[in-house]
Parts: structure tokens; sequence; C-alpha cells
């Protein structure tokens, strides 16, 4: 009976456990790659690490606000896919009238934005106009975009037109100051959306909208609207996405971005945003995407573990993160 | 069953959470076939006590005899084994599944491997005619109202045969006929031999139905004896410590001012009918009625929450509103009946909650915290919030608290007219007054106040002026010496007035 007791205390601990769950698996994992090799620290490797984990984080930064607000959005991955190859086709379309340059370049980028924007909106519309469930509406059309890239690139790839690529390609491979230019945009889409969920009435109202749609409701709050707006910036991020990913790869195929939207949810939930709403937070997002990213990079760099059970991996820190969060709600 | 004779006995029972006690060794004594109140404040200790003796949660230290032997109650399932069913104050039903489920959960029947529909549907259906509601063994629960959720609960504990039926505020969200039918179930449990312990803040029906009274007040009992040696006046006297006779306020004069809203031929699709009313500024006006009667469909329509259509004048001028936020710029505010599911974010600390309908006003580009910081701490000082820190989650606040919350919440925006809607439900008694306070007080500063209740004390102690529903329509209005409970009922159920249906 005295069991009890321990109640109040214990789940102070709790709380502050949660909060540091996620940045206490980061410091392990760089104390056990750093352990492992010797080059794990040197900074090509981390830049490496963190410039790759930007098109998942982007992404994921959007997929926080969906999933804040009690939504959740699987067509991530496929809509980038068919964004990129959009962006891929305008600008080869725009190579003959506004030749190979940043003129080309920059109608494409915006056009990827806007497209991207557009199939959020889609979601958005689907999922509030419509009133069907969000997993029903984005799995749907994760398959809508992904027989689309397909289409377009007629079973083949889409490449980059060869003279844009040369041009458009130090947006992914440069760097202003020594840092890499995705992860500068990484950086400000996070500082960005860390500030929009904590400091605006919009982050405000996503979580209250998670937490209980019907306080919300109540609380003259415009539900739909700000959820249609959560799949929108969801849409524009997997543009900036896809803006990054065009330069890298200068192609676009049927099997581009699979499996983004578990890559971007597991590290929404890693965290610590609740997946069922109502709670959010971007650096935890991505603190996640790093984590998910680092245990790739720590299995490619040892031989005592075969790189092939990378997913077993991240697939365990997704369970223990979510167990983490369960003890929470239980305190 | 010998009747009268002792069933369960419960001995200095303590209980901590943490560094915190709530119960201080509290004696109770049940008896079969007789009723026993526990009555107290919230926060009292009495649904900490029932969870104790239902197995939901380990006593501290204390013993409970069962027919004079010791028992341990490790879980709800041990208790129930022992014969002791907890109804709590939230229900607990699976809102997918069908009546006949969820009366069965756990318990279903069977023929050999399969489930015993058949049997389940046809002992259902008697239990619920027993219970005279007209409820389907095959509805789904969640398509059932409130009072009909609580039928189904009692129904869902007859069939584990309770010898000792304990029920967490069983009439608070019923009407007084709701209420009456479970009493007479109550009585047929009693006449089985059943021991009943259960808790209300509704003390007239304590009175009237409980054999023996238990009083917590902090934690501790402060007496016990047979009801009828208790006056309603006595009983809450003792829970809280003070006199409390007057638990409404002087009703302010209140001339003939200016119009503040005006509602004609008001229509809520499916809910109300042809509305017209008036209020005025600094005027109390109720809207009394039996529960399903439109009342709260038609508050929520003239808020722009529900779709609806008629004419509406805010200080004599005829206005659009299409949704809440329409109405908030008129000065129009809608406190609601359900302030767990609709009025608070529960899982969040008060902070966010209490800026949450007025955050405008803390936005510039960013939302300014340490302002919202200072909007809390004027609610906390103006409505009497009492919460152990500010970081505690408003499911941890009282009843009694959470309504000051949301009172707060809803005056932050400085509304002129202020509808409340069930203002004190299930909350006691000392909060009860500072919220009648708070109300007159509004009143008496030129606020228009529209009081929504089905506590007949509550209407009459404190409108000037009421309107009664019934069945989705306006039937008649009182003032001064007419307000009595007996007028109400009679245009609450259709004796007088108006008889198109």
């Amino acid at each position: 009976m005295s069991a009890d007791g321990a109640d109040k205390p214990r789940s102070g601990f709790r709380i502050s456990y949660s909060v540091l769950g996620p940045l206490l698996a980061l410091a392990l994992l760089i104390v056990l790659g750093a352990s492992l090799n010797g080059n794990f620290l040197s900074y090509t490797n981390i830049a490496n690490v963190v410039a790759r984990a930007s098109f998942i984080g982007i992404i994921a930064v959007g997929a926080t606000f969906v999933i804040t607000s009690g939504g959740l959005d699987l067509s991530v991955g496929s809509m980038a896919a068919f964004v990129a190859g959009m962006m891929i086709i305008i600008i080869n379309g725009l190579v003959p009238s506004l030749g190979g340059g940043w003129p080309t370049i920059v109608v494409g980028i915006l056009a990827g934005l806007a497209i991207g924007s557009l199939g959020g909106a889609f979601n958005g519309l689907l999922v509030t106009a419509g009133r069907i469930e969000p997993f029903i509406v984005t799995l749907g059309s994760l398959g809508i975009f992904r027989a689309l890239i397909t289409f377009l690139a007629n079973g083949g790839t889409l490449n980059l037109d060869f003279t844009v690529s040369g041009v458009y390609e130090p947006v992914y491979t440069g760097d202003i100051l020594g840092v890499p230019v995705p992860i500068i945009v990484f950086a400000v889409v996070a500082i960005a959306g860390e500030i929009i969920m904590r400091r605006t009435r919009f982050g405000r109202h996503a979580a209250a909208i998670g937490s209980n749609e019907q306080v919300a409701r109540y609380s003259a709050i415009k539900v739909d609207r700000v959820r249609f707006l959560t799949y929108v910036l969801q849409g524009f991020l997997i543009g900036v996405a896809a803006a990054l990913y065009v330069p890298k790869f200068g192609s676009a195929n049927s099997s581009t971005a699979v499996l983004w939207e578990l890559q971007a949810i597991a590290a929404v939930i890693i965290g610590g945003t609740m997946l069922k709403g109502g709670f959010g937070r971007i650096w935890g997002t991505v603190v996640g995407v790093i984590i998910l990213e680092l245990i790739g990079n720590i299995l490619n760099l040892q031989n005592l573990i075969s790189p092939y059970l990378n997913q077993a991996f991240q697939g365990a820190i997704i369970i223990i993160a979510v167990l983490l969060q369960r003890s929470r709600r239980t305190s | 069953m010998d009747a009268d004779s002792l069933v369960l006995s419960a001995q200095s029972i303590s209980k901590s959470f943490g560094p915190v006690q709530v119960l201080f060794d509290v004696d109770l004594n049940l008896r079969s076939g007789s009723v026993h109140a526990l009555i107290g404040e919230n926060g009292a200790g009495k649904s900490t006590l029932m969870k104790i003796l239902g197995g939901y949660q380990p006593a501290s230290s204390g013993s409970i005899l069962i027919d004079g032997m010791q028992v341990r109650l490790a879980d709800s399932a041990t208790a129930e084994a022992n014969g002791i069913v907890l109804i709590h104050q939230e229900f607990n039903l699976a809102e997918q599944l069908t009546v006949e489920a969820n009366i069965f959960l756990g318990r279903e029947l069977h023929n050999g491997p399969f489930l015993d529909w058949r049997g389940m549907r046809a002992r259902a259906r008697t239990l619920l005619r027993e219970l005279e509601t007209d409820i389907e063994p095959q509805q789904r629960v969640r398509e059932l109202s409130v009072p009909q959720k609580q039928m189904v609960e009692i129904a869902k504990a007859l069939v584990r045969d309770a010898r000792i039926l304990m029920m967490d505020e069983p009439t608070a969200a019923l009407t007084s006929k709701e209420s009456q039918v479970l009493f007479k179930q109550i009585e047929k449990l009693k006449a089985q031999g059943v021991a009943i312990l259960y808790t209300s803040h509704k003390l007239e029906e304590v009175k009237a139905i409980a054999d023996n009274v238990t009083i917590l007040r902090d934690g501790a009992k402060v007496i016990e004896g047979p009801a009828s040696e208790f006056t309603v006046d006595q009983m809450a006297t003792q829970m809280v410590g003070r006199d409390v006779s007057d638990l409404f306020p002087q009703k302010s004069a209140h001339e003939d001012s200016a119009e503040a809203l005006s509602v004609t031929g008001f229509n809520v699709p499916g809910y109300v009918e042809g509305a017209e009313f008036h209020l005025r500024r600094g005027e109390i006006l109720g809207f009394a009625g039996l529960v399903g009667a439109g009342r709260t469909e038609l508050m929520e329509g003239i808020v722009g929450l529900r779709h609806a259509s008629g004419h509406i004048e805010v200080g004599g001028k005829a206005v659009d509103i299409r949704s809440l936020k329409d109405a908030s710029h008129l000065g129009l505010a809608y406190l609601t009946e359900d302030r767990k599911g609709h009025g608070l974010l529960v899982d969040k600390q008060m902070r966010p909650n209490v800026t949450l309908l007025g955050l405008d006003r803390f936005v510039n580009l960013f939302i300014d915290e340490r302002a919202e910081d200072r909007a809390l701490d004027k609610s906390i000082e103006e409505f009497d919030i009492r919460a152990p820190n500010r970081q505690v989650k408003v499911s941890n606040l009282s009843g009694g608290n959470q309504q000051k919350l949301l009172l707060a919440k809803t005056m932050l925006v400085e509304p002129d007219i202020v509808i409340v809607d069930e203002p004190t439900r299930g909350i006691d008694i000392g909060t009860k007054q500072q919220i009648y306070e708070f109300i007159n007080a509004l009143a008496q500063a030129g606020k228009s106040i529209i009081v929504v209740s089905s506590e007949m004390a509550e209407v009459i102690g404190l409108c000037h002026r009421v309107v009664v529903m019934r069945a989705g329509r306006l039937t008649g209005e009182l003032t001064g010496r007419d307000i009595t409970e007996e007028n109400i009922v009679r245009l609450a159920v259709g004796i007088e007035g108006d008889k198109v249906a």
C-alpha cells in the first residue's frame, strides 16, 4: 500500500526525463559514434549527417504542426517525389525560352513551392471541408502522388537538364561561411518553426485543437482554417525539401522519397510530440531526425554490426520513445 | 440476507498522495438494505474514499471488513468479487459498443465458445425496462444522452449482482424526473438487501432518500447519523464549517434599463422553434426546463456555435452572428455546460487556458507570455482560483476551481452579455456561493446575464426573470414572486402554456 506514496516525486522525475530523453539519446549516440570511429566527430562527417538529414528534417518540421493539431500526413514522401518530378519537368521545359541559368531555376523553385502548397491544400481541404479522417485522406493521396510521379516519368526516371544541373548543384553542395546550404535552410526552417509553434497564435491554436477540438471551437478558434493551414505548411515545406533534393540527385522517379513519411513521423515522435496531438516541439523533431540519421551513420562507420540492421535500430528507438511518452501520460 | 446487518466496515482509512494527506482516519459502516449518503464539499475526500472501497486505489492505512472478515481490495476485480461495485462520476462506457455489450462488458454470457447475445439482449432489455428507460439494447452508447448513459451504468452495476453499490454523484447529470426513476430503483435494491453508498451535492435529495449520512470535511469525518436527524441547512453547515443559509446573494434591485439583447423568430433546426426573448442591461435572466428542452442548443445557436436562423439585436442594432468569433466581437460570451469536454484544455496548464478565448489581446506578432502570466495572476485573485501551483494541469484542479477558471477565461474578453450554462454543475456548496456572487456582481456592474440551469433553487434564488422551455419552445415567462418551483415545473412539463409540442 505504501508503494503509492512515491507517486508524486516520481512523476516529477519522469517529466524532466521525457524532456531530456531525446537529448540524452542523442548524446549517447555521439559518445558511441566517437568511441567507435575517430572520424565520427570530424566536421565533414557531422556536416554530412546533418545535410542528409535536412530533407526529412524540413518535412518533419511540417509534420510536427500537422500532428500537434491532431492530424497526420502519410503522403509527404509521395508528394516530395511528385513535386521534385514537376520541378524537373518545368525547369527542363523552360530551358529553351529562359536558358539554363538562374531565372529558370528560380521559376522552378517557386513552382515547386506552389505545387507543394497546393498538394497540402488538397489534403487539408479533404480533411476539413470533406470531414474525412486524415489517415484515410493522406493514405489516398499517398497513392495518387506516387502514381503521378510514376506516370510523369513514364515508369522510368525524369532527369534534370544537364546545363541546369551544373548551375543548380551548389544549392545542395555549396556552403556559406563553411556551412553547407542545406544545413542553413534546415536551420532557418527549424528556428522559424519553433518560433511559430511557441510564440504565435497559430502554434497555440494548433496545440489547442490537437488537445481538444471542441474546446478550441468553443474558444472562438477557426478550427478548420488552422487545420487546413497545417497541411498547406506541410506541403510548402515539402516544396522546400524538393528544391534541395533536385540539385542533389538531378532526377526523380517512382522510388524517390519512398517511406519518407514514416521517417518524418518517427522523428516527430522521437522528439516528444504527442502522436494524438495537443503538444508539439520542433526542437525535439530536429533532434529526432538527427538521431535517425546518426544510427545509419554509426552503423556504416563500424564493422561489428551489419548496417542492414539500420531500420531495426531506428524501430527500437521509436518504440522506446513512445514508451517514455506513455509513462509521462500516466504520471 | 438479514436486513440491517453490517456488510462493510471501513476502519480508520487514511490516504496520502505523496506528502499530501487527503483522508484522515475515516470510519464508515454500510448496512444491507440501507442507503448511506456520503456528503462533503469538492475535495473533501468522498471520491477518494469510494475509490478505495471500490478497489481502484489502495488506502495508505486502515482496514476494510466485509461481513466481519478483513479483506484486501487489491483491484476493482477483487472488489467486484466481494460484491462491491462503484459507478464513477465520469462514465466508464465504451462509446462505440452497443448498450448490451457495455452492460455485459467483462461478464459476457456464453453459449459454449460463443457469445450468448440472445440471452444478453433479453436480460439487458429487462433491466432497461425496469429502469424505465426507452433505451434499446442494440443502440450504440455514443448515440445516448448523458442521463441515458447514467442508466446504462446502473444497469451495468445491476448485472454484476452488487451487494454493495457505490454511486459517485449519480444525479449530477439527471433531471429531477430522471432522478426520481433512479430513486425508485434504489428503493428496489434496498428492498433486496443491497447496501448503497452514494454522494451528491443535492442535499434535499440526500434528505429524501438516505437512511444514514456521513459528512466529510477536509478529508476527515465530521459527523455521522441518521438522515432524519439533520436538516438540509445543518448538513450544509457541517460540510462547509460555517453558516451557508444565505446561499444566494441579495438580488440587486433591477430597474427597467436599456435592452441589451433581443432575440426573435429564432430557430435551431431540430432543437428550437420560434424562440423570442429580450434581455436588459443589468438583468439576470434564467432559462429553466428539462434536460433536452433545447436551452443549450438555443444559446449555442445565438452565439454562432450551431446553424440557426432568426433575428438578433445587440444593444438595439440588428446583427449577424455566424461564428463564436462574431459573437465575441459583439461582446457576447457563452460559458459551456461541459467544462471538461468543451470548456477547458484539461491536459494543459492554467495559463494557455485562461487566454485561449482572448488570445488576440496578447498577440502582437508574437504571444506576450508575460502579459499572459499577469492575466492569470489577476484571474486567480479575482475569481479565487485555488491551485497548488501554476504548473498544475487543469485536470488536477477540483471541479469548482475548473469552473472558476472557465469563468475567468470567458470574462477575460470583457463581454457585456454573458450566457452561463449550468454554472454550478457538480460543484460544492462553498464554491457555488462564490459563483452566485460573481454572477450577481457582474449584473450589478451593468452586464447582462443569462443563466441556463436545471437546478430549480439556482434559477429561483438568482434570477430577476425566468423563461421556461419545453420541447424546443418557450412556454412561459415568470417574474418576481411568480418565480416558484411549482410554476416552473408546470411550464417545463407542459401542464400550462403552449400545448403544441
